[in-house]
């Protein structure tokens, strides 16, 4: 025991400080990879080296629209390395805003989010959004044609918030449209205002885990003997360490990070797309009204997503995946529904003839707002009671199946976004 | 008795001192937090300084009013904008800037129509919408001319509807 602890601790630096982060025992089922997937670590990991390797890019960038797009060239061209560490911080901010995500789903899907954990779930949402939030400010950066236009298109969607959604676009662009003002706000968000909470917020993270005495520990579980967390948690740690390591320095030197033409506000690339992960909501707008993507739906999920811990709390089952058996078949059912239905309304909306030529004279936000939410909503709400009376739900198994459902809706919305939308936004193949 | 009464008297006194004090530090805080927040506000909230740093303060020159042939559309990149002199000799500045998602939108000589790249909205050359998703016609910055030189006041975009009469300046 005392060997193989005092060859680590020579081995990893910072050895004292990581343990410190963690209980000194830990109860033996928490060790199974695949109740966590270690996805916490891999994220606290990954906002380290963007916040190293985000450092050294400051060295070399300037924050103007004059010099910003050359500055990187600049950084590309002339730096020992400098293409692979911007692709390290490309590559970083893509992989942590999925880890993230799949992270917060483990938490919903093992349970994980409720008392006592929920102050937690909590701050965790809070991360997210800074998260994605990081990489909305920092895609705006490099100042090329795909920058200058994503951020015009999501920030013009919005001033579609209906009473001051125009004020608030421009006390984040600090003006009209994109811009120097924009420029200076983004970089000062992106390399200090963001990072700076997101330090702190993950502190109060980590104590907060440590709090509720460690991760979800299933109740079939709870008999066993706690063992030393060093070495056997601290050991797997390390090894995932080093192999998120290892994927995250060969995309970055096999694949760049991508740099288009100088940003040019008279001239938009056709097609104009938003940042990837915003790529469902624009998929969306195709065939929703604004209103609804931009504000209904995010609105109606984050009080949704608050007020989980206190819409289920008595359920005993935590700590195993998707709750029992049936849970898990339900779940299965619901991504398929999820895929095939979003399919079907995509494509739905693309070949049958709409609302609008239908019934020419009624207003936007019938034809493309109540109508067809009512539908989708109808659909939804059918397929759930059904899958209740079929595997005998209880009050978690359905809210996990509706995000099962959401997740996969969600994804499909993305891919087509991504892949098949060409110029002028209509569907394509994208071979 | 009488020494218990002043007693009680300074302690009332004292009491009401320490309950004044510790009101007049709530007020205290409050005030510091709203100075604060104002100054927040202030500090992230847009300033019109931006127009004045690029010089889109003041009436913009555009051209001599006979640069532009009647019934034509000239784009001026630069400026990020369109002149649109009609057939009967009146004039339009019309913004590039497409009111859907704000996409550059693209003069089409032959359709006479502006074409928008992103999602396929269309405008006439007056700058209403022939085709959604646009929710309005094109903005438009106020024209002034004088002495045959055509300005514009980049400040100033206007959102409107639709296009009326109104919105177009004659030279005279
Ligand atoms: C920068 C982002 C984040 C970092 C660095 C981070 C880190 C961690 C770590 C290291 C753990 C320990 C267990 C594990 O490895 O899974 C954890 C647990 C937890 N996280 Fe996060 N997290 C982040 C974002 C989030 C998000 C977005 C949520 C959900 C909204 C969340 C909710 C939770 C909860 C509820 C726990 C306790 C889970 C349990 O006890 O089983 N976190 N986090
Ligand atoms: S931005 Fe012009 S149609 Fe969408």
């Amino acid at each position: 025991m005392h060997d193989t602890n005092s060859t680590i601790k020579k081995k990893i630096p910072c050895f004292g400080f990581i343990l410190h982060l963690h209980p000194r025992k830990v109860n033996p089922s928490v060790l199974r990879f695949h109740l966590t997937f270690g996805l916490g670590g891999m994220a606290a990991l990954l906002v380290a080296v963007q916040a190293v390797t985000g450092l050294l890019l400051k060295f070399h960038y300037v924050p103007t629209p004059q010099g910003a797009y050359n500055s990187i060239l600049n950084l590309q061209e002339t730096l020992l390395f400098g293409k692979m560490l911007r692709s390290i911080h490309h590559w970083g901010a893509i992989l942590l805003i999925w880890v993230v995500f799949l992270h917060l789903l483990r938490v919903v899907f093992t349970g994980a989010y409720r008392k006592p954990r929920h102050s937690n779930w909590h701050i965790g949402l809070l991360l997210f959004i800074l998260v994605v939030f990081s990489n909305f400010t920092g895609y705006l950066l490099p100042w090329d044609q795909l920058s200058y236009w994503a951020i015009t298109i999501s920030t013009n969607l919005i001033g579609f918030i209906p009473f001051g959604g125009s004020w608030l676009k421009e006390v984040l662009l600090g003006g009209t449209e994109v811009g120097r003002a924009t420029l200076t706000k983004f970089y000062n968000l992106h390399t200090g205002i963001i990072p700076f909470s997101m330090l702190i917020l993950m502190a109060y993270h980590f104590w907060h885990v440590r709090k509720a005495g460690g991760v979800v520990v299933a109740e079939e579980f709870k008999y066993l003997d706690n063992i030393d967390t060093n070495p056997h948690l601290v050991a797997r740690e390390f090894v995932v360490a080093l192999v998120l390591l290892a994927v995250l320095f060969f995309l970055g030197s096999v694949f760049d990070a991508p740099l288009r033409d100088r940003a040019n506000p008279a001239m938009s690339p056709d097609p104009a797309k938003a940042p990837w992960y915003f790529m469902g909501l624009q998929e969306l707008l195709i065939h929703f009204h604004p209103f609804i993507v931009v504000v209904f739906f995010p609105l109606v999920l984050l009080f949704a997503a608050l007020g989980l811990p206190y819409f289920i709390k008595k359920d005993k089952l935590y700590g195993i995946w998707f709750i029992s058996s049936n849970g898990k078949k339900a779940a299965v059912y619901a991504m398929f529904f999820g895929i095939l239905i979003t399919l079907f309304f995509i494509l739905a909306d693309e070949f049958l003839p709409g609302p609008e030529i239908v019934a020419p004279n009624l207003p936007t936000w019938i034809t493309s707002g109540v109508l067809p939410l009512t539908v989708s909503l109808i659909a939804v709400y059918s397929f759930l009671r059904y899958l209740k009376k079929k595997y005998l739900l209880n009050r978690a198994g359905i809210v996990q199946t509706f995000i099962v459902f959401l997740v996969a809706a969600y994804s499909i919305l993305t891919i087509t976004g991504i892949f098949f939308r060409g110029k002028g936004m209509s569907l394509v193949w994208p071979w | 008795m009488k020494t218990i009464n002043i007693q009680s008297d300074k302690k009332d006194n004292s009491l009401k001192r320490r309950d004044f004090l510790k009101k007049a530090w709530k007020v205290l805080g409050l005030v510091l937090m709203a100075e604060l927040a104002l100054f927040v506000f202030d500090i992230i909230r847009p300033s019109r300084k931006e127009e004045i740093i690029s010089g889109n303060g003041e009436l913009k020159d555009l051209g001599h009013v006979n640069d532009f042939s009647l019934g034509s559309v000239t784009p001026d990149r630069a400026n990020k904008l369109f002149v649109v002199r009609q057939g009967d000799g009146g004039f339009m500045v019309l913004s590039l800037s497409c009111t859907h998602l704000g996409c550059a939108v693209l003069w089409n000589g032959e359709k006479q129509q502006f074409i928008c790249p992103c999602h396929k909205s269309v405008f006439d050359m007056m700058g209403n919408v022939l085709s959604s998703p646009a929710p309005r016609a094109l903005d438009y910055f106020p024209v002034h001319i004088e002495a045959g030189r055509l300005r514009a006041d980049l400040s100033q975009k206007v959102q409107r509807k639709k296009y009326s009469i109104n919105q177009v300046t004659y030279a005279v």
